[in-house]
């Protein structure tokens, strides 16, 4: 296998690539995608494809997010494979009809007469441009039966999981941090975490449905996807300085949860740190909490504790932003007050 | 207009025998609902058969249409069983959709019909992408959204008739003005007269249609179908018809007067075809009888055996969230 060093955005690029070579069923439907002097979407994921696939299937579409995911959803009931984008996954909401009334419903409400196998992209989180174009939305979608949410907090991952989504035969939600796309040219992120990764450049799949166990530890666990997962790994890294050993587990799918390699770790460290960036009340961690809770109640130590966003739209100043998002210090200062208790 | 002599005889038949079976159908299925063996609602299509019936004689077998919460004329007209939706009014299953769909959420694609959709003007975005997908992979086939009158003031018809005219997608737009979304009436919803106006914003063809007249429906949806069979897009067509019935179970129609309703009675569909078929067809009385009479004795087998189908067990409840595989 050939192994390249690949940002996420060039990752992504990559699977989707892979994917539209590998099936013709495969499509692209969204704003500024395919455009000739253009953007190559919000944040130039799919660059360069329509060279490669031509404008039909690269399909830029008006600014209708209603049209884009009811497009998806019927294209995909006849058989295609629709990528979707938004440009800011703010936006779906725009939309949210053709998401939870339509998409996740329509293998259900037809008896399993069609299926709607459609991935849509969303770019997440907070990155300085406000309230409407920084939230991460994963609870939403967690609590609609019939989606599946993907959240990868590396390239190497992004490309794998994306593979998966577009051959799974549901409608996917697949969550993209911002500030790991690492992005290269005008649009690429200040702030951005600008991670890079090996990534083969072959066709290969991480499941769905699966977690990935960053770091081994035995004094607690460490829960966390897209960007705070290197908030928690940081944080992983000053507690092992003060000898806390912490586990730290990527939930890079939210849907299906591998819920038995949650609580293989919690029963074995017998403190659980669940840091997230959606807000606090009714977010990922909330669900997640309260499952473990009822599946190893008996081998916690302390509460289980999580270190949220605060319930309040994104503010845009950095250093209001900086307050809003997790930091390392707050997952430190939560890890250690569990331990003290 | 299209004179119905030019028509083959058995489809000029056909176009009657369905009317009528849905006319009797959605009549049957009411007083079933006043017994009380249909659970939840029901959203009647007794006056607005031409419609249906016009448009889908005019389509190919592997064409697809989108119905909505009013589905059992689209169904019947695209010659789904009765059997399959009784028991799925009726929450059996042996219903068309396991009893997991209801009145509302009919599906049968053995016969090209997708899933009833009971968010007005959702399927508007949902048929277009169905199309692209068919231009997308080279099929000459044709989708059609119905939607109703209320349905042109959502957003997704705008995005919708403007993506589907941006791609030249081979879908077309079935508007069925039946003067009422529930209780409002349309004309104090718009300040146009006409929805097939609409067109103009989006550089498609528009037009209206006399939609209890079941040949005019035929006739418009033959060029519109074939227009967006040749490649050339889509087409709004607005067919003006009635409700006689209530927007959904237990509405009396209070808001609009006998007189009006004894108005588009009057220009029932139905009887209109009966008449023509036997003065410029030639059939007989007994024929057109008999016609009525097996349209009578299929409803009541179809509710007999969704009567006698078993209820779905509790385990479907779990059943199809999500497809399995790749």
């Amino acid at each position: 296998m050939s192994t390249r060093e690949m940002t996420m955005v060039e990752a992504l690029r990559d699977g989707l690539r892979v994917a539209m070579r590998s099936d013709p069923a495969v499509f692209l439907i969204g704003e500024d995608l395919g455009v000739q002097g253009g953007f190559g979407g919000g944040f130039t994921v799919t660059l360069g494809l329509a060279d490669e696939f031509g404008h039909a299937r690269v399909m830029d579409t008006p600014i209708s997010e209603i049209a884009i995911l009811g497009a998806a959803v019927g294209a995909a009931m006849v058989g295609m494979r629709p990528v979707a984008e938004m440009q800011y996954g703010d936006f779906v909401f725009c939309g949210m009809d053709q998401v939870v009334n339509q998409a996740a419903k329509m293998h259900y409400m037809s008896n399993g007469q069609v299926s709607v196998p459609l991935v849509l992209r969303l770019p997440v989180g907070a990155s300085a441009r406000g309230a409407q174009h920084s939230q991460s939305t994963e609870a939403w979608f967690m609590h609609t039966p019939g989606l599946k949410v993907v959240c990868p907090s590396n390239p190497y991952d992004a490309k794998g999981l994306l593979l998966a989504a577009i051959r799974d035969n549901n409608p996917v939600i697949f969550l993209e941090h911002k500030l790991l796309y690492g992005g290269k040219g005008g649009r690429k992120e200040s702030s951005a975490a600008a991670r890079v990764a090996g990534v083969p450049e072959e066709d290969y799949e991480i499941p769905l449905g699966t977690v990935s166990v960053k770091r081994e530890g035995t004094d607690l666990t460490l829960l966390a996807n897209m960007l705070m997962l290197h908030r928690a790994m940081e944080a992983a890294e000053e507690l092992a300085r003060r000898d806390i050993h912490a586990e730290v587990i990527d939930l890079r799918c939210l849907v299906p949860l591998d819920m038995d390699t949650l609580t293989t770790s919690t029963k074995k460290t017998g403190r659980v740190l669940i840091v997230e960036e959606d807000n606090l009340t009714g977010g990922w961690g909330a669900e997640v909490a309260a499952r473990l809770s009822e599946a190893a109640f008996f081998y916690l130590d302390a509460p289980i504790t999580r270190v949220a966003a605060p319930d309040t739209p994104t503010p845009t100043a950095p250093v209001l932003e900086r307050e809003y998002v997790p930091s390392v210090e707050r997952v430190v200062e939560a890890a250690v007050s569990l331990l003290a208790g | 207009m299209m004179d119905l002599a030019s028509l083959p005889l058995e489809t000029a038949r056909e176009m009657f025998r369905r009317m009528v079976l849905i006319r009797r159908f959605e009549d049957h299925l009411y007083a079933l609902f006043l017994q009380g063996t249909v659970p939840g609602t029901l959203h009647q299509y007794q006056g607005q058969e031409a419609v249906a019936v016009g448009v889908c004689t005019a389509l190919h077998p592997d064409d697809l249409i989108f119905s909505t919460h009013r589905p059992v004329g689209h169904f019947i007209a695209r010659g789904s069983s009765p059997r399959g939706i009784a028991a799925e009014i009726m929450g059996k299953a042996a219903g068309c959709a396991g009893g997991k769909g209801g009145q509302m959420h009919l599906t049968d694609i053995s016969i090209g019909a997708m899933p009833s959709n009971a968010i007005v003007g959702s399927n508007i975005p949902i048929a277009t992408g169905a199309a692209l997908g068919f231009q997308l992979r080279g099929q000459n086939r044709v989708a059609v959204s119905f939607f109703g009158d209320g349905a042109s003031n959502t957003g997704a018809f705008h995005e919708g008739l403007n993506l589907a005219a941006v791609k030249v997608a081979p879908v077309v737009f079935v508007c069925e003005n039946n003067q009422y979304g529930a209780s409002t009436a349309i004309s104090s919803m718009l300040r146009i007269t006409d929805i097939a106006d609409r067109s103009a914003a989006y550089g498609i063809p528009g037009r209206v249609v006399d939609g209890m007249d079941v040949l005019a429906v035929y006739q418009a949806a033959l060029e519109a179908i074939e227009r967006a069979r040749q490649g050339d897009g889509p087409t709004l067509l607005e067919c003006k018809t009635y409700r006689y019935t209530g927007h959904s179970r237990g509405d009396p129609g209070g808001y609009r007067s006998r007189e009006e309703v004894q108005r588009w009675r009057e220009r029932d569909p139905i009887p209109h075809m009966r008449t023509l078929l036997i003065k410029e067809r030639g059939l007989s009385e007994s024929e057109l009888e008999s016609i009525e009479r097996t349209c009578q004795s299929e409803i009541e087998e179809a509710v007999e055996f969704a009567r006698n189908s078993p209820e779905p067990a509790k385990e479907e409840t779990y059943r199809h969230v999500f497809a399995e595989g790749q």
